[in-house]
This record gives C-alpha cells, sequence and structure tokens, in this order.
C-alpha cells in the first residue's frame, strides 16, 4: 500500500470507531455470528426482517477497525433494502474486494461501501473487509431456507 | 557486528524483519549448503548400494551426529528428525502419551504453551480419562516456584512446557520443573522452539526426558523438526508413522520394526532441510551463543528502554530482564494489533499480529490478540528506531478516533 490513508479513510475510521450501527435490537428475527479464526475478529449480526424488507439491523463484537466499519457501513447500505437487492449488493461489494468489478457504474451502487475499495490492494486485511458482508449472506441463506421450508410445510 | 550481509533476503528487501519468532531469514551458508548439495550429492539415502546414495546417506547420518553434539544428547539414536516441533509433539503425544496414561493420570502443561503442545494433550486426555491440568502465570508473566509445586503432584505422568513463551519471551525456569517433576515420578517434554535459536542446550544437564525443537526457527530450511528423547524411552515406545525405512521384517500380518532412529523415520526425508540444519548448526556456533546472547541482549534492552517510553502502548512483558528472551508482545491502546500492523508494513516493519497460536494464554490475559515484535541475531538499534518511527506513524493516524483509553 502505497497510501494507507486511501484504507484507513475518514468514513473506515468514524465507523470503526464510533458506530451507531453498534448496538442490540430487541425484535431481530435473524441473528449470526461471523468469525475469522485466525485473528479472532467476531462479530454478531441482527436484523429486523419486515417481509422481504430489511427493515433494521444491528452488530456487536469486537475485532479490527476494517472489520468493524465493513460491518456498520454494510449496515447503512443494506437497511430498507428488499432481499433480492441485498443480494446483489453483497455479490458487487464481494467482487470489488475481489478486484472483480472495476466498472463506476456498477460500484456506485454500493453507496458509503465504496469506501473499502482499497482494501483490496492489501491482501492480508481482504477477510477483515468481507466478515459482515459473508455473515450476513448467511443469515439471507437461513432465511431463504426457511421460505422454503413453510411452502413444504404448506403442500 | 551486523550479520544482515549474510543473508540475501536483506539485500533484495528493503525490510526491517521483526518476526524471527515465526521463522528466522536465511544465511548463503545454509542456501549454499541445500545448493550443493543438489547439484553433488542428491540421491536417496538408507537405499542403494551405489557410492551416491552411499555418500548421501552419510551426509544425511553425520548430520543427526551434529545436531546430538549440538544438544549434547548422549548418543545419535536419540535424534529423530521429524516435519516440526509440531510433529514430534503429535509424536509424543501419541506414542508416549496414549500408552501411559490411565484414567485419572494428569498431564501438567502451562497456559503460555503453543496450541502444538496443549491441542495435541487435550485429545489424549480426552481418549485415556486423563486430566489436563494447567500452570498460570503470575503478574509479571512468570510462572512462579509456588504454581509449579501446587500443579505437579503424585498423580502427574506427563509436564508439558514451553522453555520460552512464544507470546511474552519469558524463559521459563525448566530446570526447576524438570527437577520437581522428576521428584514426582513424572517424565517432562521441554518445547525449546523458541530457545534453542538464542541460548545453548544442554539436554544431559537439563536431564530432559524429550525436548522438540524446529528448525526454521533456527536459520533452517522449512520443514525439519527435531525430537530428543531419552534412549531408554523412545525404545519402549511404538512408531508414530509407519511406511518405509522404519521396518525390520514385513509379513503379510505382521511386522517388526526397525531400531532407533529408523523405527521413527517412516518414508523419505526432507534430505536437503536436515542437511540446511547441520549448516544452520555450524553458522550459530560459528558465532556462538555467547556473542548472539551479547548483540540481542543490547538490541533488546534498547527496545524495551524506548517501547516503554510510548505510554500509549501496553507491553507484556516480565519486568525481570533476565528472564525475558527475545519475544515482545505489546497493542496500541484503542487500536486493533491488525490494524497496527497493517499501518507497521506500509513503513516496511515485519511484525506478527494475532493469536500466536496460543488462544488460552490470550484469554487468560483478558485480550484477543497482540502485535509481536521478535528479534534474531541480526536485527540492529535501526531496526528497533524503524518500529518505534512506524508506531508513532500508526498512533497519530488513530488518535484522534480513539475512545476510552
Amino acid at each position: 500500500m502505497e497510501d494507507l490513508t486511501e484504507v484507513y479513510n475518514e468514513l473506515i475510521m468514524e465507523h470503526s470507531m464510533n458506530s451507531y450501527n453498534k448496538k442490540k435490537l430487541s425484535n431481530a428475527n435473524f441473528t449470526s455470528l461471523g468469525h475469522n479464526p485466525n485473528c479472532g475478529d467476531e462479530i454478531t449480526l441482527e436484523v429486523k426482517l419486515n417481509g422481504d424488507i430489511i427493515e433494521d439491523m444491528a452488530f456487536s463484537g469486537h475485532g479490527c477497525a476494517i472489520s468493524q466499519a465493513s460491518t456498520s457501513v454494510m449496515i447503512d447500505t443494506l437497511k430498507g433494502k428488499t432481499i433480492e437487492e441485498a443480494k446483489q449488493i453483497i455479490k458487487t461489494f464481494i467482487n470489488m474486494i475481489k478486484r472483480e468489478i472495476t466498472d463506476e457504474e456498477e460500484l456506485k451502487k454500493l453507496e458509503d461501501a465504496i469506501a473499502f475499495q482499497n482494501v483490496s490492494n492489501m491482501p492480508a486485511r481482504v477477510k477483515c473487509a468481507l466478515l459482515a458482508w459473508h455473515t450476513m449472506e448467511d443469515i439471507i441463506e437461513k432465511k431463504e431456507k426457511q421460505g422454503k421450508g413453510n411452502i413444504d410445510c404448506c403442500h | 557486528m551486523n550479520l544482515k550481509k549474510d543473508f540475501p533476503i536483506f539485500k533484495n528487501r528493503n525490510i526491517t524483519y521483526l518476526d524471527s519468532g515465526a521463522t528466522t531469514q536465511k544465511p548463503e551458508q545454509v542456501i549454499q549448503t541445500i545448493d550443493e548439495f543438489y547439484k553433488k550429492y542428491n540421491a536417496n539415502i538408507h537405499r542403494g548400494a551405489y557410492s551416491l546414495s552411499i555418500e548421501a546417506t552419510e551426509y544425511y547420518e553425520n548430520t543427526r551426529v551434529k545436531i546430538a553434539n549440538f544438544i549434547n544428547a548422549k548418543s545419535k539414536d536419540e535424534i529423530i528428525f521429524s516435519k516440526n516441533a509440531t510433529e514430534s509433539l503429535n509424536l509424543l503425544a501419541y506414542s508416549y502419551g496414549l500408552e501411559n496414561l490411565k484414567k485419572d493420570d494428569e498431564v501438567v502443561i502451562s497456559i503460555m504453551e503453543h496450541h502444538s503442545n496443549l491441542v495435541p494433550w487435550q485429545k489424549v486426555c480426552k481418549n485415556t480419562g486423563s486430566k489436563l491440568n494447567y500452570m498460570y502465570i503470575n503478574k509479571e508473566f512468570e510462572l512462579s516456584d509456588e504454581e509449579i509445586e501446587s500443579k505437579i503432584t503424585d498423580r502427574t505422568k506427563i509436564v508439558g512446557i514451553t522453555h520460552v513463551s512464544n507470546v511474552l519471551g519469558t524463559i521459563n525456569n525448566i530446570d526447576k520443573i524438570i527437577k520437581y517433576a522428576h521428584k514426582k515420578g513424572a517424565i517432562v517434554i521441554v518445547d525449546a522452539s523458541q530457545s534453542i535459536p538464542h541460548m545453548k542446550i544442554d539436554v544431559q544437564d537439563l536431564n530432559a526426558d524429550f525436548l522438540v525443537f524446529s528448525g526454521h526457527k533456527m536459520l533452517a530450511p522449512l520443514g525439519i523438526g527435531v525430537l530428543y528423547g531419552k534412549k531408554e524411552l523412545l525404545n519402549k515406545m511404538s512408531p508414530f508413522i509407519m511406511g518405509g525405512d522404519m521396518i525390520e521384517y514385513v509379513y503379510e500380518q505382521e511386522t517388526t520394526f526397525a531400531p532407533l532412529p529408523n523405527k521413527f523415520e517412516a518414508g523419505t526425508q526432507n534430505i536437503e532441510a536436515i542437511v540446511g540444519l547441520g549448516a544452520a548448526i555450524d553458522y550459530i556456533e560459528n558465532i556462538g551463543y555467547d556473542k548472539i546472547k551479547e548483540i540481542e541482549d543490547e538490541i533488546i534492552s534498547y527496545a524495551i528502554e524506548n517501547l516503554r517510553k510510548l505510554d500509549y502502548l501496553d507491553l507484556y512483558l516480565t519486568p525481570n530482564r533476565e528472564n525475558h528472551s527475545s519475544v515482545i508482545s505489546f497493542n496500541i491502546k484503542g487500536i486493533h494489533p491488525h490494524d497496527v500492523a497493517s499501518i507497521l508494513d506500509s513503513e516496511k516493519v515485519c511484525v506478527r499480529s494475532g493469536n500466536h497460536c496460543a488462544q488460552p494464554l490470550m484469554r487468560f490475559l483478558g485480550i484477543d490478540s497482540t502485535c509481536r515484535a521478535s528479534f534474531y541475531l541480526y536485527n540492529t538499534k535501526q531496526d528497533v528506531d524503524n518500529l518505534i518511527k512506524a508506531l508513532e506513524k500508526a498512533y497519530n493516524m488513530f488518535k484522534k478516533y480513539i475512545k476510552n483509553i
């Protein structure tokens, strides 16, 4: 990394140190634990779904600035979106970090989460940036399995 | 004395290398020995009747003698080659632990053990119904005599202890531990991975029953480890890995095993790394442990003195300088060690961050992870200055965001 302030930018620093999304939800209907065993980063993601809409999200846990900020910014980005929209955004974010997308128009859909683009230049930190997003994927998978379960039982 | 000139990586990479606790860099002499081995001696050992294979075998077996002399083993048969210290410890857990432990026996280890001297004992204790007990550290990050004497009991059959902690740098009083354990009828396994690069090991003087180390932490290539064991104990143990070269007669249903040391060396060994380890021992002996200690003492005292001046640091090391080796763990208060390590990396300072394969110790200390700077004979005061400068940069980048310190 030539210039670290491209990674540790204002947005990432603010979110990592003083996140308003770090709290407990009283009415969450999905919770998932994300863990990077190699570094000890651990986050618990809580999601309140209203039908297909992500109505509210919060997180708790501990870890490095990048994992904490990435979780908080993800929450800002996904709140209010539908599950389908969230899946698209998560896919775009993961591809951005893996340097598989560089198209500016496509990346704009990420809103503030585009601030993590330069993490892709720090291979050692990629897993920190992706922890929350993979955890959200788990929650969506759980939700979709549950959905299927419901359909199955109606048969 | 700047030994960096012997290490080609420092000509090719402009780095401040402070991760020798993970693996050391390799001197030209070791690299050349491996190069020469392939160019002049390469053949499989213990196999052919042709002179090249016989010469390769001699080279291999002479290195075993060199290692035996290096740690003052009574016999070369007490030196077993493995992949690394982890494999040596697994061999002991399976071939000694599983066969000798019974229900309600006790295994005692310290809270500062590397996972490699901890996880195998959990498994062995579960399988045999033995109990795994821990010796805990005091406020000075040391094992007190009282702690040693209260945890090693008449029921203790095995004591596993690291000579030097890979996180704290604490030098444990293994002399005391071995004497006390023997009084109680237990055998002692010493993990010398973090000590043998820095200090003379004499297994007969220590009276250690088993001692393990990895070559790559003492200038040798990756992928070579050593297990030392007292002959009478090794003779009674069953082989750990079965296959070629470790047998005497093989029938369709039965096998008799080769004598020591081959009994524990199944399959083609890592011959290049073994001759490389021989060259590393030559390099260390050529400089001498007294000189190594002198170099390290000066740099580490300088590092501790300067790190202590940074009031935003937490340091995890004993105040007793004589009980501390060459590893320094620290955190910048309020900043995660991975972020610190990334910023240090931007200044080309290489340190490790994480739990250092010692999660129970981290939990005991009430932290998730630390940054760790570890030093060796090629480091200089300039390296320490580079570390300090990079830490100042990390702190300055983060300080306006840090809360609650």
